[in-house]
């Protein structure tokens, strides 16, 4: 029953493309419990610019979320309550995420839309405050909500529940859980990948996957705003010919109608690229959060790794202490050591000394054994959790960037009748003179 | 009114300059006056190439009934010639120890009887066409001679035998003649039949043609230094619409050329755009043929571009370039019209100041006002034509261009059309699973 979801909204999907709400079906993730969004309606409803004292009690100016939440069942029994709703900065959506991304280490976790506008084409501004730009976030922030509120794990953790309930203490109760600590620890990471003696094939596939996503990502949206740019160039030229037909129709007798008539279609036709590129941000939009989600992916993969990794320590500190005791036990050391030179050196122990050094010894290889047993089930429960949740992850981004493709055709689509449609009505005016 | 053509035409047309120069030469000698100095006397030797041949004789009512003659041609001026068809195809190029040439067929069809033939087929070079063009100008000076594509090209920047320089230059100069044979004065001067059937065009060549060439190189020269009393009005704004209307070919040719160069620059981005789509395709499963569907979409919509840019540059441009060309065709005729009109003002001031017996007018100076009259009608008749043409030409021309446009849209519309169907094809094998 797990793929219900995704059947239905496939079949949305395959009824009517040209509708934009059901290119809205990102949130199709297999429902396992019941994901918030089945209970709650979510939506950024809008985008406020605010001054105030930051922490050095400087002057700043930043924007603020209005984040609007409904009980989902009054609203299908026909009600219309007013919705709940609190202000957000980016940053608290920042804190969230991070603690998200600390607490589930084994998820995928929804990216945010970027903090700075990137790979957009010259003539939309890059400016954080630039209204376009603000509109792209609120829509994107809204996604990322929803993302979160439809995974069937992240949607029923309580912080991210306060945080779209309760405008006050939220950040104090974030601080509370000590995720923080926890996420000093991600730091050790870093080094791992390098100490990994058995890296798992599939993590190690995944994260060779991330990295292809996340290059051939950032340069199709590179390729894809220089694209933008120059048909933005193509289409502006035109406009040109308004001008001109305008001025040369006041010399013509016969013709002066039809091209003055004419180049109207034309400025028309050079107008007509603003939109169309504003359009197509959208779809820019959508290949960027897959550029983020492979970085989520790649922290997912860096995750196991620690685990990996600290799992291999713990099996070689127990191993190398079985050794030792193997070792004290025969009398023979195999291998050279900076102990047994001593021990050749400065004489034999007695007996006791190396009867406690036996028991200790011991006692720690029962303590590495649990250690190692503790590890290798977390390290397993973890590929586990993880894994169920890159699946539900690869379904997701199959469709996702199918629709994403889809609605990019339609766009591509009605550029073309629009062009068909502007051109035939200038070629009908020339053909007049 | 074909009937009536040749007739007028042997009288006046056919007649080579020569055959009118001695007179004229021994009338100069008589009117030369103290107050008009050299520029007279250079403007005397010249009207041998501005009278049109025919010889006027005052005291008969020739003058008149040629004039009749010319008004009734400019009731038929839309209707143009249709009984010669002249075509230029097939180039080929030669290459000998001394020099290589491209040589053209021209191809004559008609059923004049003028010709011995029904139908002609000859090769001729771009120097044949010069030669045909001077003779033109030569034999007919009151006449607008459609311009031959720029002779020149400039070395190393333009392959001259590129077959894309050897196929716009094939199209100017099949206009040309196709201009020339169409114009009810033009198409029957005996040089164009010359050009059109004799097979050594050599020996025709050669007869004097340097002196002449000279003598219609000065008429340029001399025009700009000399001031009318009053150019009439309609000649004015002749003057005024020919230039308003370069300047807004410049524009429109500017116009044109930076879009070709826009249009290449977002084909070099799109020919980056499509693989980009291959290399993803690469790596995904499920996204694979998605992607791959995309790309070839791509590719599909870069190949439409290229052929558009390529009609545009092949097609578009030659065009206006012929125009600005014709355009100083038209500027020539117009200047050796102000000659005309300023010989013969100066003569009527010579008799103004030497108060002569007022009762008897000139026959010369006569003479000259004759010819100034015959220059205008011939020039008033051209310009119609010429307007009409004009009108002609650019509605085709710009309904040829929102054409390519509209083609181009429908070509790129059909590759998206066709991609969305198998962005979906996925989808509902999974909604059948």
């Amino acid at each position: 029953m797990a793929d219900c979801g995704s059947e239905g909204v496939a079949v949305i999907g395959n009824t009517d493309i040209t509708d934009e709400e059901s290119q809205d079906n990102k949130n199709n993730m297999v429902p396992e419990g019941s994901p918030l969004v089945r209970k709650m309606e979510i939506s950024v409803a809008e985008a406020e610019k605010r001054t105030g004292k930051n922490a050095v009690n400087m002057q700043e100016t930043y924007t603020v979320y209005l984040i609007e939440t409904r009980p989902a069942d009054s609203v299908a029994e026909g009600h219309n309550p007013a919705p709940d709703s609190l202000w957000r900065r980016y940053s608290e959506f920042e804190l969230l995420r991070n603690y998200l991304l600390v607490t589930y280490p084994f998820i995928v976790v929804p990216p945010l839309p970027e903090k700075r506008a990137e790979f957009v084409w010259h003539k939309l501004s890059a400016d954080n405050m630039d209204p376009d730009f603000v509109e792209r976030r609120r829509i994107g922030l809204e996604n990322f909500l929803l993302r979160v509120a439809s995974h069937s794990v992240l949607s029923n953790d309580k912080i991210f529940f306060h945080f779209l309930t309760e405008e006050n203490g939220w950040k104090e109760a974030v601080f509370e859980t000590g995720f923080q600590a926890k996420s000093d620890s991600r730091l050790k990471a870093l080094n791992a990948t390098f100490r990994v003696k058995n890296p798992d094939k599939r993590f190690s596939e995944l994260k060779h996957y991330s990295d292809e996503l996340q290059s051939v990502t950032s340069q199709l949206l590179r390729v894809r705003a220089r694209v933008a740019d120059r048909l933005y160039g193509v289409y502006k030229v035109h406009g040109n010919y308004g001008r001109v037909f305008s001025e040369w129709s006041a010399i013509e007798k016969e013709m002066g109608d039809g091209l003055q008539s004419a180049g109207h279609h034309m400025d028309a036709y050079a107008a007509s690229i603003d939109d169309i590129l504003e359009e197509e941000e959208h779809y820019a939009d959508q290949l960027k959060e897959y550029l983020f989600y492979a970085e989520a992916l790649k922290a997912v993969c860096r995750k196991h790794e620690l685990l990996q990794y600290e799992l291999e320590t713990a099996s070689q500190d127990l191993a190398s202490k079985k050794q030792q005791q193997e070792e004290m036990a025969t009398g023979t050391i195999r291998t050279f050591s900076f102990k047994g030179m001593t021990s050749k050196l400065f004489g034999q122990e007695t007996p006791e000394q190396r009867e406690a050094k036996l028991k200790v010894l011991e006692e720690q290889i029962k303590e590495g054994e649990v250690t190692v047993r503790e590890k290798t089930s977390e390290c397993e429960e973890f590929v586990r959790n993880a894994w169920k949740d890159i699946e539900r992850f690869k379904e997701q981004k199959d469709q996702d960037l199918k629709d994403a493709l889809i609605s990019y055709a339609v766009m591509q689509i009605n550029m073309c009748k629009k062009g068909i449609q502007v051109w035939s009505n200038a070629k009908e005016c020339f053909n007049k003179m | 009114m074909n009937a009536g053509n040749p007739n007028w035409l042997t009288s006046s047309g056919q007649k080579s300059i020569q055959d009118v120069s001695h007179p004229l030469s021994a009338e100069e000698s008589v009117l030369s006056s103290p107050d008009i100095g050299n520029t007279t006397i250079s403007l005397g030797e010249k009207d041998l190439s501005l009278l049109n041949g025919t010889p006027v004789d005052p005291s008969s009512p020739a003058s008149s009934s040629s004039l009749l003659n010319r008004l009734q041609l400019d009731d038929d001026l839309n209707g143009e010639t249709h009984d010669l068809f002249v075509s230029v195809d097939d180039p080929k190029k030669h290459v000998s120890t001394m020099e290589t040439y491209i040589s053209y067929r021209v191809t004559t069809k008609t059923t004049r009887t003028e010709f011995d033939l029904p139908e002609y087929s000859l090769r001729r070079r771009y120097q044949d066409f010069d030669w045909l063009r001077n003779k033109l100008e030569e034999s007919q000076p009151t006449h607008l001679i459609p311009p031959l594509p720029e002779k020149f090209v400039m070395k190393g920047v333009v392959d001259r035998f590129s077959e894309e320089f050897v196929e716009t230059r094939r199209k100017a100069l099949d206009k040309f003649l196709k201009r020339v044979a169409q114009h009810p004065v033009l198409s029957f001067n005996e040089n164009f039949s010359v050009f059109l059937t004799a097979k050594d065009l050599n020996s025709y060549k050669k007869q004097g043609l340097t002196l002449l060439t000279k003598m219609s190189e000065s008429v340029k020269n001399v025009t700009g230094g000399y001031k009318l009393r009053g150019r009439p009005l309609e000649f004015a704004a002749m003057f005024d619409y020919l230039e308003v209307f370069t300047q807004k070919l410049g524009t429109i040719d500017r116009i044109a050329q930076r879009i070709i160069k826009e249009q290449s620059e977002y084909l070099m981005e799109l020919r980056e755009y499509g693989p980009v789509y291959t290399n993803w395709a690469a790596f995904e499963e499920e996204l694979q043929k998605p992607l791959n569907s995309v790309s070839e979409c791509v590719t599909n919509c870069s190949t439409a571009l290229e052929e558009l840019t390529d009609d545009m540059s092949e097609d578009f441009l030659p065009v206006l370039r012929e125009y600005v060309l014709y355009i100083e065709s038209m500027k020539n005729v117009l200047k050796k019209r102000d000659q005309v009109q300023a010989e013969y003002e100066a003569k009527l001031e010579a008799i103004v100041l030497r108060k002569e017996d007022k009762l008897v007018v000139p026959m010369d100076v006569e003479k000259c006002q004759d010819r100034m009259e015959c220059f205008n009608a011939d020039l008033k008749a051209d310009w119609e034509r010429w307007q009409n043409n004009k009108r002609q030409d650019f509605r085709q021309l710009l309904t040829g261009m929102a054409e390519k446009n509209i083609q181009y849209y429908e070509k790129c519309l059909a590759a998206w059309d066709s991609v969305i169907p198998l962005l979906q094809k996925k989808e509902d094998i999974k909604v059948e699973n």
